[in-house]
């Protein structure tokens, strides 16, 4: 009989002499050495399974993408902004005097055949690139993936959100239409209120004033070589690590902290992963075939005095639109100098301040808990009430920034007025993310409950039990002993207690003031958390069980046909219905 | 690749008056205010009796339809406050009441920040009437007569960069429509009959900006309107245009139609597939 | 093989439950059904073909759809390719992840993990050779070498910065001051008419330029063209606006910088420079798209709402002996969004 599990490594297999793949092996592995790599990694690594471990896949493939088309595009974009007479198949601009970027944008979406395809392809695989990365981010924060030892590769990911951004706004510039020409304006206009270096950064940034005739070239050569390139190593070293560490896992019968459980790379992951990319490719193709994406021709060339209604970034910089939209006019003069605090403060502190948060997570989570072990367990997002809410708070931020970063779209596609909008907001951003922190906390807590409430008590199978007194009661059942180990296998919180002034020692603590207040974080993160019950709980759940359900005995109430049988959790193949006493 | 590369750094787009554009314009805008005048002008006597009977019943549906708002008169009606109730229409002309009815906005159905478009409540036999007995309080542009020869020999290109000059900021790059402040809005270009779009410039109804003659002349309005029809007309080469708004409804599209059906793919992918209780060898 | 349940490590005995350890692994269908099987494989086998068929559909439709083909109001060339491809891609796809679902041998595997540091051997390997060659090298012990290569490291950064001293000019007075000048025409944007007062009529707009922008030298050359002439736009765009004199309460100093009650602003929003040229005509608030910093021509330009921090600069008018429209001076402020030293 085939067993359940297998291992690497049982079979021990020669290469076959003869053999036409056992030769090519042999050629190439005497010149490599590659069978020494399978050492390092394992062409039978194993790799778990589970919907949300996909979503990093997205990211990686949507990369892929862009690299084909983008250097599809290359082969026509020119990153020029020297001028000239549009004489291309469109109709609307023919004649009008414009930058070879523009017009060779032009080029390549009307008089090249699948340029507008690649194009749009290039375009929505840049939009699904990014937020493949931040759905990603947001399973590993919720799971807690991103705990010791996988601290670093979690900045990693962080440097790989932030350059995804910075290559994605370089991007959405090269075409040189109105509305890029648009967004450089407002990064312009964001420079240009740095204290004291402002203008001159801004004059270092376009070669003089703006617009100048070099940022599109310096743009390009960051799109397509500078920033690609520092993303193609970090995300090597992304995976290298993921390698390294081996994929965390779900908790469940036989998963535990010591090994991974899963399917092998080959050939399983080959062809799961090897479909994913192709199925990402598929989506984006039939994106890019279906629905329009930058309609550059509808904007006209960039002119600095011209702009359309819903003038707009990306959705990525959305929420640098939404703080720098709702933002009240503050502006300081004194002693003859301008401080923008209304552009400064959303547009240049905002960003950085979200992306230290971000970066430095891991780090104040493992402090405030004190937590120094390795995890490749993952934790439900439940089992970390503080940190799931922290994170349906900062969801909540980042949507209610996204609101006000289209806030006139809304304001016409709901017909609310603007102002009333952005009014709300100033305020909202303050409030609705406490409220969402509340409520996801809370609502973490109560689904501990019913976790131990499923525990201790069982499931509830919607029988209803009438007792012989008349009141009724629903009947609830022991769930089965491997849902029952998935539940209790989690840690028990530890809040740290401090060390009352004196370290480990016994000798004054330097910090004694710091150490209070960590110990204070402690409290708040996991006071009110639920743990599992203990051994000692769980039998007085069990006894208490068995002695309702003897005094059912008692009462002549064991009939089999309670419907426990049909509750769809139990095969009733080949079963009467008549009572079995 | 046709491009014509002049020197780099040639002139810009908007750089297009030459020597003979001065006498050129002036010229064209003569020939079109006499055109206009031959094809607006009452030609005879019984034209004239037409226009008192007209003006009659234009005045007795006014004041069924719209005095109370603007005065027995079209004087206008102020509140005790000071605020407008209803605009005086003296001197508006026959264009902005073809406009305001014909594209349904007036009557208002109801108070608010600004009148919608609907179906009009006028056919255009009563419109006419409204307007010729608006036009004679006052003197006002009339309504203009625009002809799809007329578009169809405009310059679109032009008409483009007039467009996008003086109309996005407001209408959107694609006539799509954009927020104003206070809960109102710049209506959608699109469908709009060039006669109320040239009506529309030369009136500046409601919040919207006059663009009269005076400057914007009639030829750059029929350039402006046939760049939006050729617009109409263009089939969309990249697929469904998502509304033409930017780039939000596109962030919108990329989330729901993307990262929703990749990650419903992920699903499928690593859910497990059905199981059999059967053991190998046993009968199928 | 059940050996190898005794890879699971039991858990410590405080836990409540045990680990049960791996469930059974049940067959599929298509593991112990023959029939099943071979439906699999045909499944498989025929998205891969369709998969090629979409491909050369693909190619076929590259050459028979024209480019600017419609089909229901949709560019056909760009609907058939990125469908075709979809579609081929999409087969591929589907074809791989089924046979790795039916198909491929589904056994779960268990691979240990071992902690991410290395052994306390290896590490202390490691910091022997390490210490080694501190040793070895003396760094520790000739500080006079170690600190003058400290130096000549961080000097050499100098350069590294001052070379890039020429990616652009000093913006010297460049940000405070525009083409506009006494006497300057103002004309309509795109076409460069010149306006009288009497053009214009009461709720009029006027998106307007500098006349320079539309003058040629003596050789018909342009005076202001290329990138400079972008430049100078950035900063020179006006509108003309006209409203009833009655309604505007000029500051000190502003009573005659209309005409009749025209008025001009600079276009570049003092916020971070969007070109704003969304009036309304009937409460004269002016809406920049970008980010809705309101402002009040009436009132001087002063902002009413939004993010902005400053009036809209105003450019003084009068009429010249022809009775066109003209600028007095240049603007009295810098125009545009803010800057450390502006002031």
């Amino acid at each position: 009989m085939s067993t359940s599990i297998t291992t690497n490594g049982t079979k021990s297999a020669t290469v076959a002499k003869g053999n036409k793949a056992g030769d090519a092996a042999t050629w190439a592995d005497e010149r490599l050495g590659l069978a020494k790599a399978n050492k390092l990694m394992s062409l039978r690594k194993v790799f778990p399974d589970h919907w949300s471990f996909m979503l990093g896949e997205i990211a990686l493939w949507s990369f892929v993408i862009l690299l084909l088309t983008g250097v599809f595009l290359t082969l026509w974009f020119k990153p020029s902004m020297g001028e000239v007479s549009y004489q291309g198949s469109y109709d609307q601009l023919r004649g009008i005097q414009m930058s070879e970027a523009y017009a060779s944008t032009l080029h390549i979406s009307f008089d090249v055949r699948a340029g507008l395809l690649m194009r749009q392809m290039h375009h929505w695989a840049a939009m699904l690139f990014i937020a493949a990365m931040l759905v990603h981010m947001m399973r590993t924060f919720l799971t807690g993936a991103f705990r010791k030892p996988r601290e670093l590769n979690w900045v990693i990911g962080g440097l790989l959100l932030l350059l995804g951004i910075l290559e994605g706004f370089a991007g959405y510039s090269l075409p040189d239409d109105l509305l890029s020409g648009t967004g450089l304006r407002i990064a312009d206009g964001l420079v240009k209120a740095t204290p004291v270096l402002g203008s001159y950064m801004s004059f270092f940034m376009f070669g003089g004033e703006f617009p100048g005739d070099v940022i599109i070239p310096r743009l390009y050569i960051a799109h397509v070589l500078l920033i690609p390139g520092l993303l193609l190593a970090l995300i090597g070293a992304h995976m290298l690590l993921l390698v390294y560490h081996k994929h965390t896992q779900w908790p469940g019968p036989g998963r535990t902290e010591n090994n991974v459980v899963g399917e092998p790379l080959m050939p399983i992951y080959m062809a799961k992963a090897g479909g994913f990319f192709f199925m990402v490719f598929g989506v984006v193709a039939l994106m890019g075939g279906l629905m329009t994406i930058n309609p550059v021709w509808r904007f006209g060339p960039y002119n600095p005095a011209e702009v359309t209604a819903g003038s707009q970034p990306d959705w990525y910089m959305g929420i640098a639109e939404g703080l720098l939209r709702i933002m009240p006019g503050w502006e300081t003069h004194i002693f003859g100098i301008t401080m923008s605090w209304n552009i400064f403060l959303p547009g240049q502190i905002g960003p950085i301040a979200l992306f230290a948060i971000v970066l430095a997570y891991p780090f104040l989570e493992q402090w405030i808990t004190g937590d120094k072990s390795e995890h490749h367990l993952l934790q439900r997002p439940r089992n970390a009430p503080t940190r799931t809410a922290f994170l349906a708070a900062m969801i909540t931020l980042y949507g209610l920034l996204w609101a006000a970063g289209g806030n006139d779209i809304l304001a016409t596609q709901f017909h609310v007025s603007l102002n009333a909008i952005t009014y709300f907001m100033r305020g909202a951003i303050f409030v609705v993310p406490v409220i969402a922190f509340i409520l996801a906390k809370r609502w973490c807590i109560s689904l501990q409950r019913h976790d131990n409430d499923k525990l201790l008590h069982g499931y509830e199978t919607g029988i209803i039990m009438r007792s012989p007194e008349g009141g009724y009661s629903e009947r609830h059942l022991p769930i089965a002993d491997a849902r029952a180990y998935k539940l209790t296998a989690r840690e028990r919180d530890e809040v740290y207690q401090g060390v009352n002034g004196t370290d480990a020692n016994g000798v004054d603590a330097p910090n004694a003031r710091v150490d209070g207040l960590r110990a204070r974080l402690s409290r708040a993160w996991f006071a009110t958390n639920v743990q599992k019950p203990t051994v000692a709980e769980l039998e007085e759940g069990h006894h208490h069980a068995e002695a309702e359900l003897e005094y059912e005995h008692a009462a002549g109430l064991d009939h089999q046909a309670d419907g426990h049988q049909y509750d769809g959790r139990h095969d009733v193949a080949g079963d009467d219905l008549t009572h079995k006493h | 690749m046709r491009l014509i590369t002049r020197k780099i750094s040639a002139r810009l787009s908007t750089r297009r008056r030459s020597r003979y554009a001065a006498p050129a314009v002036l010229v064209a805008a003569l020939l079109a205010a006499g055109g206009l005048y031959v094809a607006l002008s009452p030609a005879d006597a019984t034209n004239k009796a037409d226009d008192a009977s007209m003006i009659a019943k234009g005045r007795s549906l006014f004041q069924v339809g719209c005095s109370s708002c603007h005065g027995q008169n079209a004087e206008g009606i102020v509140t005790k406050r000071g605020k407008q109730y209803g605009p005086s229409l003296v001197g508006v002309g026959a264009a902005a009441v073809d406009f305001q009815v014909g594209t349904g906005r007036m009557p208002m159905a109801q108070p608010g920040v600004q009148a919608a478009r609907k179906k009009p409540v006028y056919n255009q036999d009563e419109i006419d009437a409204l307007g010729a007995y608006v036009q004679s309080l006052g003197p006002g542009p009339a309504v203009p007569d625009i002809t799809q020869s007329d578009i169809d020999n405009a310059d679109v290109v032009k008409g483009g960069q007039f467009f996008r000059t003086n109309c996005t900021a407001c209408h959107n790059f694609a006539g799509s429509g954009g927020a104003l402040p206070g809960g109102k809005h710049a209506p959608s270009l699109r469908g709009v009959s060039a006669k109320h779009l040239y009506e529309a410039m030369l009136t500046g109804p409601q919040q919207m900006p006059v663009f009269s003659d005076g400057v914007l002349s009639p030829q750059d309005k029929k350039d402006i309107i046939a760049y939006l029809k050729k617009n109409e007309a263009t089939p969309s080469y990249g697929g469904f245009t998502l509304g033409s708004i930017g780039p939000v409804s596109e962030g919108l599209f990329a989330w729901i139609v993307g990262i929703g059906s990749l990650v419903g793919i992920g699903i499928w992918l690593t859910s497990s597939s059905t199981r059999s209780t059967k053991k190998k060898g046993d009968a199928a | 093989m059940s050996d190898h349940h005794d890879l699971v490590v039991p858990e410590a005995t405080e836990e409540p439950i045990a680990n049960p350890g791996l469930p059974e692994h049940l067959p599929r269908p298509t593991d112990v059904d023959p029939v099943a099987e071979k439906r699999a494989e045909r499944q498989v086998a025929t998205l891969f073909g369709l998969s090629a068929l979409f491909a050369i559909l693909t190619c076929v439709a590259y050459f028979a759809v024209g480019k600017y083909d419609a089909f229901l109001g949709l560019g056909a060339s760009n609907v058939a390719l990125g469908s075709g491809l979809g579609l081929a891609l999409l087969s591929i796809g589907a074809g791989l992840i089924q046979w790795s679902r039916k198909l491929m041998s589904d056994h779960e595997i268990v691979e240990m993990r071992h902690p991410a540091s290395s052994s306390e051997e290896e590490r202390s390997e490691a910091v022997a050779a390490f210490e080694q060659g501190l040793e070895d090298s003396g760094i520790a012990r000739r500080p006079l070498i170690r600190n003058s290569l400290l130096g000549a490291m961080g000097a050499l950064g100098l350069p590294a910065i001052v070379f890039l001293r020429d990616l652009g000019p000093l913006p010297g007075d460049k940000l405070q001051h525009t083409v506009w000048k006494k006497g300057m025409r103002v004309v309509q944007d795109v076409d460069g008419a010149r306006i009288r007062p009497s053009d214009m009529q009461i709720g009029q707009l006027v998106n307007a330029e500098p006349e320079v922008f539309f003058e040629t030298n003596s050789e018909g050359e342009p005076v202001i063209e290329g990138t400079e002439l972008l430049q100078e736009k950035a900063k020179a765009a006006v509108i003309l606006v006209r409203m009833h004199p009655d309604d505007i309460k000029p500051w000190k100093g502003r009573e005659n910088w209309g005409v009749d009650g025209i008025l001009c602003f600079s276009k570049i929003c003092t916020h971070v420079g969007c070109p704003i040229s969304l009036w309304e005509q009937q409460t004269h608030h002016l809406l920049c798209p970008c980010h809705q910093s309101t402002f009040d021509l009436a009132d001087n330009g002063k902002v009413i709402f939004g993010p902005a921090g400053r009036h809209l600069p105003q450019l003084p008018l009068a009429v010249d002996d022809q009775g066109y429209l003209v600028a007095t001076s240049d603007f009295t402020e810098p125009v545009g969004p803010s800057y450390w030293e502006r002031g």
